[in-house]
């Protein structure tokens, strides 16, 4: 089992013909993922590794009855591009694109709140279903099928805490990388409800790192409402106040919010456990199993 | 990217904001010359983007001729918290009764924008946030209407503006957000707003950020930017398009993706090193990238030891350690230890290919840091 997507998701690639997105779209393929339409405007009738790729998303959704698009459009265009999959309407949005305007981002987080479509992103590697799909750049490789979820606001730390589980037998559910972004779709909370709520997951892996409050919020989240175990692990202990760590919403404020202690007490406090290492996490987790 | 204040001026004045007359002067003849023309008292302020600029003695306020030369020869050419300020600021100084803090800022939690106003301007509105957070009047605006007149007029009455400054200050709230909307700025503000003894109000310092991500569409703005580097390394490493925060430490750090690389960071302390980097080379890793990844670290004098991180996804691992091979053979001695740490994609391959002689390989980052940490204890020594 799984939350968001299977092999029955039909997929359509927005920005299919661009370099990134012809070569996630064929490696997306070769996963196994149901991809069955691109979507560029100016490109319709031409086809991409055998997909239809149609001008507009409304023709591709309508056309092949698509109900998910990873989007592969350059940061100027893809805040239109993420409008366009939730007022297609798209059941799941999820951008890749890193370097969004923020208020692109900040006019698309309305639009959600009016909508049922859910966006995963922006500047993240996207979801996976081990086994049955990917939508993303994901490395299907390292992942597994299993019992553990897992939710990260960071690409290649996700692959290293999945290596970590997979090379000690532990498979995964859905793994959701949900962007290093100030301003994303679907949030740490939003993806532990959908853990919860699944039966096959027997428990949860979350990496947070240091910026904003989501970790601290979801923490609080987890002692009220999870029965499924969570391990932690937060990104960034060692960075100076002030100084952005590569994602754009990696910053400790200069009034000292956002920093990985008031993160790791918040999770502890919550009967998190959190790992000093991405490989602790691991041990946690087995011993969750 | 940031604005200096003589430039935040110049767009909120171009906005019809009201500001002090202002000259920018780089030399103690030009400050002078400024001081002459507006007419004393004047402030002479630092334009670098430091906080607390006041306190680090890079704001002198100068009554006479005498007083303006030596505020100019006292912050030209000073150090500000290790800014070289080259040009300042000569401004009239304005009488004032009230100092009040007007801004607009993006709410990450709610994912909107938020207008704040508070009459307890003149401070560090951070602070006043944690001690008095009943201090500062609130309001989130929908991005998709903008500021709704109302909520400027809100704002201000809930912040307890006397009545008689409110249509202005509602006014200024206004302009700033429409200016926030247009140009694609991540925060505006002014603190000072000051109130003067004819109840005038006058923006005695302005900040504007604008999202690095908009430049694209920002052109005016993006024209305005003026590089400023803490250090050359960092200016190095903006040439190269690295991710790179200089820290304090020894222990050198490379690697692909935000939080692997923080994590990298994390563990060097964590084994009791000390960082002496952020470096994200990102996706990719072709030998181009590699060598200057290196070459950064390796100009780094503090560095006595280098980790490189790679976690291969989309990246293949055979590639990278052929990228490693060639940046390094590049080099007729190694400068400092490297340890390399490969996994994911075809990382088996890539370990064979790594040439031993110059690089040691670990497989899991426990031992990469670890190792990376003792070769910098040794060369420390």
């Amino acid at each position: 089992m799984s939350v968001l997507v299977d092999s029955d998701t039909r997929v359509v690639v927005q920005g299919i013909t661009g370099g990134e997105g012809k070569f996630h779209a064929e490696q997306m393929m070769d996963y196994g993922t149901n991809v069955v339409a691109g979507a560029v405007p100016g490109k319709g009738g031409q086809e991409v590794n055998g997909v239809p790729v149609y001008d507009t998303v409304h023709e591709a959704a309508r056309e092949e009855d698509a109900d998910a698009s990873v989007v592969f459009v350059p940061p100027a265009f893809a805040g239109d591009a993420v409008f366009e999959a939730l007022d297609a309407p798209l059941d799941l949005v999820v951008a890749i694109t890193e370097g969004i305007p923020t208020q692109d981002m900040a006019k698309v987080n309305k639009r959600l709140s009016e909508v049922d479509t859910r966006l995963i992103g922006p500047n993240c590697p996207g979801i996976i279903t081990p086994g049955e799909a990917k939508l993303g750049i994901l490395p299907g490789n390292i992942f597994e099928s299993g019992d553990v979820g897992l939710v990260s606001r960071s690409g290649t730390l996700t692959y290293q805490v999945v290596d970590n589980l997979t090379s000690r037998g532990i498979g995964q559910t859905t793994a959701i990388g949900i962007g290093g972004d100030p301003i994303i779709g679907t949030d740490f909370i939003d993806a532990l409800e959908l853990f919860e709520a699944d039966p096959d997951t027997k428990a949860v892996v979350m990496c947070g790192e240091i910026g904003g409050e989501d970790e601290e919020e979801a923490a609080r989240y987890i002692a009220e409402n999870m029965d499924t175990p969570v391990a932690g692990f937060i990104a960034g202990r060692t960075a100076p106040p002030g100084k952005r760590m590569g994602h754009a919403g990696a910053i400790v404020s200069g009034s000292g919010t956002g920093t990985a202690e008031s993160k790791i007490n918040a999770l502890n406090d919550a009967g998190v456990p959190v790992g000093d290492t991405p490989n602790e996490v691991a041990d946690h987790i087995e011993d969750f199993l | 990217m940031r604005l200096h204040e003589y430039q935040a001026k110049s767009v909120f004045a171009d906005a019809g904001i009201p500001t002090p007359d202002a000259t920018l002067a780089s030399s103690v003849e030009e400050v002078v010359e400024a001081a002459e023309e507006i007419g004393y008292p004047v402030a002479v302020k630092a334009q670098v983007h430091v906080g607390g600029r006041g306190k680090a003695g890079g704001i002198k306020l100068a009554e006479s001729r005498d007083e303006a030369e030596e505020a100019a020869e006292s912050i030209i050419g000073m150090d500000l918290k290790g800014y070289h300020v080259d040009r300042v600021l000569v401004e009239e100084a304005v009488d004032f009764k009230n100092e009040l803090y007007v801004g607009v800022t993006m709410d990450r939690g709610e994912g909107k924008p938020v207008a704040m106003v508070s009459t307890k301007g003149g401070v560090n509105i951070e602070e006043v946030a944690e001690e008095d957070p009943d201090a500062i009047a609130r309001e989130h605006i929908d991005p998709a209407f903008g500021m709704h007149p109302y909520q400027a007029r809100k704002a201000v009455y809930d912040a307890g503006v006397p009545r008689e400054l409110a249509r202005d200050v509602a006014s200024v709230l206004q302009t700033m957000y429409q200016l926030w909307d247009d140009r694609d700025a991540s925060e505006v503000e002014i603190n000072p707003l000051m109130v003067t003894e004819d109840d005038e109000i006058i923006a005695a310092d302005a900040v504007m950020n604008i999202d690095d991500d908009a430049l694209f569409r920002q052109q005016e703005l993006a024209e305005m930017e003026e590089e400023t580097f803490e250090d050359d390394l960092e200016r190095k490493a903006g040439e190269y398009g690295f991710d790179y925060v200089r820290l304090s430490g020894n222990v050198g750090i490379i690697g692909n993706g935000a939080g692997l690389v923080m994590t990298t960071l994390d563990l060097v302390d964590y084994y009791g090193g000390e960082p002496a980097n952020f470096l994200d080379i990102g996706g990719g890793a072709k030998a181009e990238r590699v060598a200057n990844a290196l070459d950064m670290v390796f100009s780094d004098e503090n560095v006595d030891a280098v980790v490189f991180n790679i976690f291969g996804g989309i990246t293949r691992g055979d590639e990278v350690a052929k990228g490693i091979n060639n940046a390094l053979e590049q080099f007729d001695e190694i400068p400092k230890p490297v340890v390399v740490r490969l996994a994911g994609t075809n990382a088996e391959e890539g370990r064979e290919i790594l040439n031993d002689e110059l690089v040691t390989v670990e497989e899991t980052l426990e031992d990469a840091v670890q190792r990376t940490v003792e070769y910098s204890e040794e060369e420390a020594q």
